[in-house]
């Protein structure tokens, strides 16, 4: 009886193997395929990651939430130490930002004046969704963010994503009830943006590293460490003006731009919809009917 | 006597352990911790469970479950679609196929296996990437997140050595 089992295992034993290296071979087949597929058909690719991205949200949901609470804990307690410095320091904040405010009110009312005169017509009304943060994509490969807000909260692919500092990204991929976002540092990440002060046209480019660099920019241009870099609004995916950061390191033609955000303590972010168009709406985007808001 | 339908159920769950394990390990490496400089150059934990798995018990996790983990952390954390499923499977081949190097061989022999195993899987991802976006990718956050992964190689190896214990001793 021994004997003919291990006659049978004699035999079974290469082909079990053969078979083996067989599904393996024809596994990194598969995995190659869908390397090929994920640069051909981009679109549907980016669809299927959405729904898994859709599907396990709730559960990346639930595993952010301790963190996030540990996280404020500890805040409040750093906050407690600090209260007394941080207390001086507002009222030497206030006292300025009454000044600023004295100057607003006088150009607002200037502006209004002036836009009576010019039959100025108003932009298109900015709506806001509010998202938290669920899970960050970790790691040095790619900068991305995903949202616990997607297609039905109103989130359109290419739509500008701030915090109360400034820009952090853009959305690249919607889900129905999540939607990820492409940081201003990923690689991929590229943004017309000006130089406040010298209205300098520039790209900012994501190098996966924690601070962008500034490409495109016109011969002669004169950049200075510490000159505010806000988006132009050019190419209509961005609206103008919002902040971005500031010239960090500028050496040999080379301008690191410092973002204001830091993309370590975000947990919520805020969607911006101007109801702009875009050069990056594409595929099924573009003919997508406006939700009503 | 033949076991009862619970008895086999009871196994089957145990057998799906190491596969819900190391999906929880994809969760894990995505969850925001808000610390500083952190997000840039988290390890890969599910990396640290394929190698460990392939190393133990490569008969619980086998090669298609593989390939579903490295799509999974493809879809979830934002590379080019392909690139974690082909490098997770090629480590598993890599040390499912060589076992025997590994079996009976003290902590410290696998630890520097992974050591090995993981600079090229990390080499691979950064090549495929770099030639996917057509730019290259920071080499310096790669090394820094590689050595990260070794540093908490031990723990999460640890933790998978008392659940084979515990858990999948009779399985």
């Amino acid at each position: 009886m021994k004997d003919s089992t291990r006659t049978v295992s004699r035999i079974t034993a290469p082909v079990k193997s053969a078979a083996q290296r067989f599904a393996y071979m024809a596994l990194i087949l598969g995995a190659v395929g869908v390397l090929v597929i994920g640069r051909v058909d981009a679109v549907h690719m980016d669809q299927l990651r959405a729904q898994i991205t859709d599907a396990v949200t709730p559960i990346l949901n639930v595993l952010s939430q301790p963190v996030d609470a540990l996280n404020q804990a500890a805040g409040k307690v750093r906050e407690l130490y600090a209260v007394h410095e941080e207390n001086q320091q507002l009222r030497i904040e206030r006292d300025r930002l009454l000044q600023w405010q004295a100057a607003a009110r006088k150009l607002e009312a200037e502006n209004r004046t002036l836009r009576g005169l010019l039959n100025f017509t108003a932009g298109a009304q900015t709506n806001f969704i509010a998202a938290r943060v669920v899970a960050d994509s970790g790691g040095a490969f790619a900068h991305s963010l995903i949202l616990n807000a997607g297609d039905l909260a109103g989130v359109r692919k290419g739509q500008a994503a701030v915090t109360g500092d400034g820009l952090i990204g853009r959305v690249s991929g919607v889900g129905r009830r999540s939607s990820r976002l492409l940081l201003i540092t990923d690689l991929n990440s590229r943004i017309p943006v000006v130089i406040e002060s010298t209205r300098t046209r520039a790209v900012l480019a994501g190098t996966n590293s924690g601070r962008p660099r500034l490409i495109h920019l016109p011969t002669g241009a004169i950049i200075a460490k510490g000159d505010r870099v806000v988006t132009s609004g050019h190419g209509g995916a961005f609206p103008s003006g919002l902040p971005i950061g500031v010239v960090s390191a500028a050496t040999d033609g080379i301008f690191d731009v410092q973002p204001y955000v830091n993309r370590d303590r975000l947990e919520y972010v805020r969607i911006l919809d101007y109801g702009l168009q875009g050069i990056i709406r594409s595929g099924p985007d573009r003919n997508r009917r406006k939700p009503a808001n | 006597m033949k076991p009862s339908v619970w008895h086999r159920m009871d196994i089957l769950r145990r057998q799906l352990t190491p596969f819900m394990l190391t999906i929880f390990l994809v969760f894990v490496g995505l969850v925001p911790f808000h610390i500083s400089d952190l997000a840039r150059v988290m390890p890969l934990f599910s990396l640290i469970a394929v190698f460990h798995w392939g190393v133990y018990r490569a008969e619980l996790l086998p090669m298609y479950a593989v390939f579903l983990i490295g799509f999974f952390q493809d879809a979830l954390s934002g590379v080019p679609m392909g690139v974690y499923t082909l490098v997770y499977v090629l480590v598993y081949g890599l040390v499912s196929f060589q076992h025997r190097f590994f079996s009976g061989k003290s902590f410290y022999v696998v630890w520097l296996g992974y050591a090995v195993v993981s600079a090229g899987a990390s080499f691979l991802v950064w090549l495929l990437v770099s030639l996917l976006h057509g730019a290259v990718v920071d080499p310096l956050a790669v090394a820094f997140q590689y050595l990260l992964g070794l540093g908490c190689y031990p723990l999460i190896a640890h933790l998978f050595l008392r659940w084979q214990r515990a858990v999948l001793q009779q399985v």
